[in-house]
């Protein structure tokens, strides 16, 4: 499962559809799993009548998470030393996000990736950077 | 803040898999992950946030006995809602091994730096680091997590 840095080139890349058609449920899940129960996330009449949002939307680190499930799918499990990112865009009800890691250096003993999640209309959800161990 | 106690369980890391639809068998069947690279079953990379199960003040969890802030009979359960309230705008994690079930982590938070940045979408930005070292049962530190949240003016404008 591992990579290796013999058969690795910068600019390579990994892609996966990581959520299809984001259900409300999923995000109720992933409340219970965190425990992050902001109501926000959901409850969507708190959310349009309180808080002032069109809809419940997902928790950022709801999409961290399935934005890391692409990376240890790439990498391999155990292998990641570093992985952080950016929410630069809300995650609704009905998204089908995709996960890209770019290659961008690959070290001794370790690959530096470039993450990025987007939704359907290509828009931007989550950036951020990776490093992970590869074997030679 | 403080420190709290995290018990990472094997329950725990199956449901949290679940919900972010990962279907690794390194994080649920104990037999298949022993003869995986892992050596047995391992916490997915952003479990460490379920330490907010642990934390017996966390504010985003209802409480027996207090008002919640989410509707009930009206839209919000306490008079004064919490404006546009928090929301989460970085992540960062550093691994120096991954969590296994069985691991006592003790997890020490503290509060990092603190911005203001003016936005056209949310109005003022108040952002806040907060940062989360977990030691292990050995007292080995096991993973760093520092987290930035931003408080908004008003709700992020859609357009």
């Amino acid at each position: 499962m591992a990579l290796h840095a013999s058969r690795l080139k910068i600019g390579d890349t990994h892609s996966e559809t990581v959520v299809d058609n984001l259900p409300r449920t999923q995000i109720v899940q992933y409340a219970g799993a965190s425990g992050d129960y902001n109501p926000i996330h959901t409850d969507e009449i708190y959310t349009t009548k309180s808080a002032g949002y069109p809809s419940v939307f997902a928790h950022g680190m709801l999409t961290m998470g399935l934005t890391g499930k692409m990376l240890t799918n790439y990498v391999g499990d155990g292998r990641l030393t570093k992985f952080g990112v950016r929410f630069t865009n809300q995650v609704w009800p009905g998204d089908t996000l995709t996960s890209t890691a770019t290659v961008t250096a690959i070290g001794d003993g370790i690959v530096s990736l470039d993450v990025v999640t987007t939704n359907q209309d290509g828009k931007e959800v989550v950036r951020g950077s990776a490093e992970a161990r590869i074997d030679p | 803040m403080g420190t709290i106690t995290f018990p990472v369980e094997a329950s725990h890391i199956m449901m949290f898999a679940r919900a972010v639809g990962d279907t690794n068998p390194v994080y649920h069947d104990a037999q298949v992950a022993a003869r995986g690279e892992a050596g047995g079953i391992i916490a997915p990379p952003t479990f460490g946030q379920a330490v907010a199960q642990f934390d017996p003040d966390y504010h985003l969890r209802p409480k027996s006995g207090q008002a919640w802030f989410g509707s009930g009979k009206t839209p919000s359960g306490v008079e004064q809602a919490p404006s546009a309230g928090g929301l989460h705008a970085e992540q960062h994690f550093e691994y120096l091994r991954p969590l296994r079930p069985g691991d006592v982590l003790t997890v020490e938070i503290k509060p990092g730096k603190t911005w203001e940045k003016e936005s056209k979408r949310a109005g003022k930005l108040t952002f806040r680091e907060r940062i989360a070292e977990y030691r292990d049962q050995t007292g080995a530190l096991v993973l760093i997590a520092r987290g930035v949240g931003v408080t908004t003016e008003r709700p992020v404008d859609q357009g």
